[in-house]
């Protein structure tokens, strides 16, 4: 394995987070400090795009708060990462889905991947 | 200064105690060994000479491969002088054991070449700004390099187009993060010059 990926991830603990996917809508449970209190909050919005790889890697999350889109790009391994739900899988046909910004209301809806469980 | 030949291995991100995101590059810094010990008595002046990467037998001159049986070592592809040394002696090993976590040091390196460049890209020139009023092929051009019968000349330093990169850059006060004995690696917040693979001098 490449010497820097070995060495950057032996510095830092990865945390597990589910297995999520550009499209899917999920929800970010993370710590914010206040003072010497910390607390937890939470963002659900749809995954936009996962960027990078290794420990490096990002993802982008969008969601509208009233008429505004928001967006926040969060590392895969943050610190203040709680935890992440995942609440519906999407069906999309590219890894980046920044046409979702253009779009609002009915026409940015994204479909629901079935997932069937065998029996 | 006391100091170590490194190699820059490449830039990754790790996490402070905050959490606060930090960029750093991950030198690999040794372990050198110590092919000369310079005297004042000798040399007339004292210093330690460091030699560091391997070399092929065959490509080492007849001359430094007697140097290098005089230290015990096989033969090293860079070789650095540093002064303040204590107590080295001929075929001692240095490694990344001389730094601390939360020192600062300076690295030394060869910034990647950029070839010859416009003033645009090597002194942050503006350019024109305009495309249309009478511009048609003078965009990125430097524009007026002085007056005119007085001075008569231009002046020495008058910043031009040129060789850019390729060139020896110290960054000053770099903190060091980690120091991972077990594989002589350097931990350094920011960024170092050169490209990946390259050497670099490490000054405490």
């Amino acid at each position: 394995m490449d010497v820097v990926r070995e060495i950057s991830e032996s510095l830092i603990e990865k945390t597990q987070l589910p297995d999520f996917k550009t499209g899917d809508t999920i929800t970010v449970h993370y710590k914010i400090k206040e003072g010497n209190k910390e607390r937890i909050q939470q963002f659900q919005g749809v995954v936009l795009q996962r960027r990078g790889s290794g420990i490096t890697e990002t993802f982008t999350i969008r969601k509208m708060s009233g008429s505004f889109g928001v967006e926040r790009v969060i590392p895969v391994c943050s610190p203040f990462i709680d935890r992440i739900e995942i609440n519906k899988t999407g069906s999309v046909r590219r890894a980046r889905i920044f046409y979702l910004r253009e779009r609002s209301g009915k026409s940015a809806r994204i479909k629901e991947k079935r997932t069937f469980t065998k029996k | 200064m006391p100091g170590l030949i490194g190699k820059k291995l490449g830039m990754t991100s790790i996490y402070s105690a905050e959490g606060k995101n930090l960029p750093c590059t991950l030198i690999e810094c040794g372990p050198c060994v110590v092919t000369q010990v310079k005297t004042v008595e000798k040399d007339g002046y004292s210093a330690v000479q460091l030699g560091y990467g391997e070399r092929k037998e065959k490509n080492t001159p007849n001359a430094l491969k007697g140097h290098f049986k005089k230290a015990g070592t096989s033969p090293k592809s860079k070789l650095i002088e540093f002064a303040d040394f204590e107590d080295l002696n001929l075929g001692d090993e240095v490694n990344a054991e001389l730094f601390q976590e939360g020192e600062f040091v300076d690295v030394v390196g060869t910034s990647k070449g950029k070839g010859f460049q416009g003033v645009v890209k090597r002194h942050n020139f503006r350019g024109v700004g305009d495309a249309t009023h009478g511009q048609h092929n003078r965009l990125r051009a430097p524009g007026s390099i002085g007056a005119a019968s007085y001075p008569a000349r231009v002046f020495k330093g008058m910043k031009m187009a040129g060789q850019m990169g390729n060139e020896r850059v110290k960054v000053q006060n770099l903190q060091v993060l980690k120091v991972l004995t077990d594989k002589n690696v350097l931990v350094v917040k920011g960024s170092i010059p050169g490209p990946k693979g390259s050497y670099v001098i490490l000054e405490k």
